[in-house]
């Protein structure tokens, strides 16, 4: 077996447009949420008049054209182009130098939620709204969740294993857990694994806003007067690598992927379960043979829904026992929003970042400790600490779990 | 006899949680009723469309009990009316 360490990283969320800028943000604790802006989906007439909240994790001054061709940004919905600047900033960071055989091997893994479901809104509107008889012709490839992967492979010519995995809120964290193994068990030379999301259109707001867990106000985890998630669009993407073969090619890694578990709930469809999430932070703990007392961090799933944060804490508690006291646990989501299928990687991002760094991003917007949530959540400044290992939790609705397990580098 | 709004609400709590109405009472609990907070959110959903009211968010959180149910769509259809009448 391998082990596998991150080479390269890509981020491109709210809170910037690549990994410098996301990891600013972060260590000064400053949130990137902020309103959305009126023209989202076909049809802007509607606005965001109709939907009840206003703020969200957008990234802004972004230019498609400076990324891409025209002709090029004819194929790719919005959630595609982020794919592929991360993963662009993320081999460049990385410092590959492409040969045939690793353009053959490498391995692309990607998580989605909802893919480019834009471009269906923009179809649909035609249809039952405009009364056209027609659609745009490439509303499937616009459409199609696994449209990152695919133009990730094709921007850098990349034929091995690629696939994108959707799983709600996990899609990314399991799709870095897949790529970790792939790479651990000589599988693939080298994956690029991540997840790019791009929801705020008009008919995925709605369908949010029914579902009445969007906050109206900001993103608050953990803390009591908490009223629900926000939602973020972005995309990050990490190079991984076996540790020989990037020190052989002089590479400096930036963190190193120990473990991967994942679990169901088997419960209910929306409600989570502490059992589940347990489950899956036990396989983590045991795919790296790590002792529950080894973690010093763990970047929490924290959506600040009122159930989520309630049975996270739960869940920690279960596994870590008395240790759960000495850990610190922050949500990032508290900055960037909560980005859907590419929150496992952005997650994982910052994860990476606060062990090389040694600073613990905090829980921005924190206001007051909730008895149910008793953990030091790192309240709203950063801290200082060099943790040797983390975690970072993702547990989506449908009860489908993700954990990774990342240990600094010190090489 | 015409139907008032507590028979009204019991009416979509009982098809939209698709139960006997029978079982459905005023002072039926969500726990005796199985309605979870999912089932809770479609049943606001439904009675929105059946009265033609907004059921804000934190109002929807504190509803707890049938009455409550009742209560809160009595209170937006009469702030309804006032707001056509003035109108």
């Amino acid at each position: 077996m391998e082990r596998v360490v991150i080479t390269g990283m890509g981020v491109l969320t709210a809170l910037g447009p690549d990994r410098e800028a996301f990891w600013r943000s972060l260590a000064a604790g400053k949130s990137g949420i902020g309103p959305i802006p009126e023209a989202v989906g076909p049809a802007p007439e509607f606005g965001m008049n109709c939907v009840r909240f206003k703020n969200a994790g957008v990234v802004r001054d972004y230019d498609p054209e400076a990324h891409f061709p025209r002709k090029t940004l004819t194929f790719m919905d919005r959630f595609a182009q982020f794919a592929v600047i991360a993963a662009r900033q993320a081999v460049q960071d990385a410092g590959i130098e492409w040969t045939p055989e690793l353009r053959e091997t490498t391995a692309i893994v990607t998580g989605s939620c909802m893919g480019g479901r834009t471009a269906a809104e923009v179809g649909y509107w035609e249809l039952f709204h405009q009364g056209r008889s027609r659609v745009h012709p490439l509303t499937i490839p616009l459409e199609m969740t696994n449209a990152g992967a695919s133009h990730i492979s094709i921007d850098f010519g990349i034929q091995g294993p690629a696939f994108t995995i959707s799983t709600a809120c996990s899609s990314s964290a399991h799709a870095i857990g897949q790529a970790y193994w792939m790479v651990r068990s000589g599988a693939a030379p080298m994956a690029i694994a991540g997840g790019a999301e791009s929801p705020l259109f008009l008919g995925g707001l709605k369908a949010w806003e029914a579902m009445r867990v969007v906050s109206t106000d900001t993103c608050r985890p953990f803390s009591a007067d908490r009223t629900g998630m926000i939602l973020g669009e972005g995309a990050a993407m990490l190079v991984l690598e076996p540790l020989d073969r990037a020190l052989g090619r002089g590479a400096r890694p930036l963190g190193e992927i120990v473990g991967f578990g994942m679990s169901a709930d088997a419960g209910h469809i929306t409600q989570p379960a502490p059992d589940g999430a347990a489950l899956a932070i036990r396989a983590a703990l045991r795919d790296a043979a790590l002792a529950p007392e080894a973690v010093g961090y763990i970047n929490a799933h924290g959506t600040a829904t009122d159930v989520n944060d309630r049975m996270e804490t739960a869940a920690i508690r279960k596994v870590f026992g008395h240790h759960a006291d000495r850990l610190a646990v922050s949500s990032t989501k508290s900055m960037h929003g909560h980005t859907m299928g590419a929150a496992g990687a952005v997650e994982a991002a910052a994860t990476v970042l606060a062990l090389r760094h040694g600073i613990l991003p905090p829980t921005a917007n924190y206001n007051a400790p909730d008895p149910e949530c008793d953990l030091d959540v790192v309240p709203n400044q950063a801290r200082a600490a060099q943790v040797e290992t983390a975690l970072s939790e993702s547990f989506a609705f449908g009860g489908l779990n993700a954990v990774l397990a990342f240990r600094a580098y010190s090489g | 006899m015409s139907e008032t709004i507590q028979d009204r609400v019991l009416r979509v709590i009982a098809t939209t949680q698709r139960i006997p109405l029978e079982r459905v009472r005023p002072d039926s609990t969500f726990e005796e009723l199985g309605i979870d907070s999912m089932d809770s959110i479609n049943i606001l959903f439904d009675l929105e469309s059946e009265f033609e009211i907004e059921i804000k968010d934190e109002d929807a959180k504190k509803i707890r009990t049938i009455r409550e149910m009742v209560d809160g769509v009595a209170y937006l259809v009469d702030a309804k009316q006032k707001a056509s009448q003035q109108a």
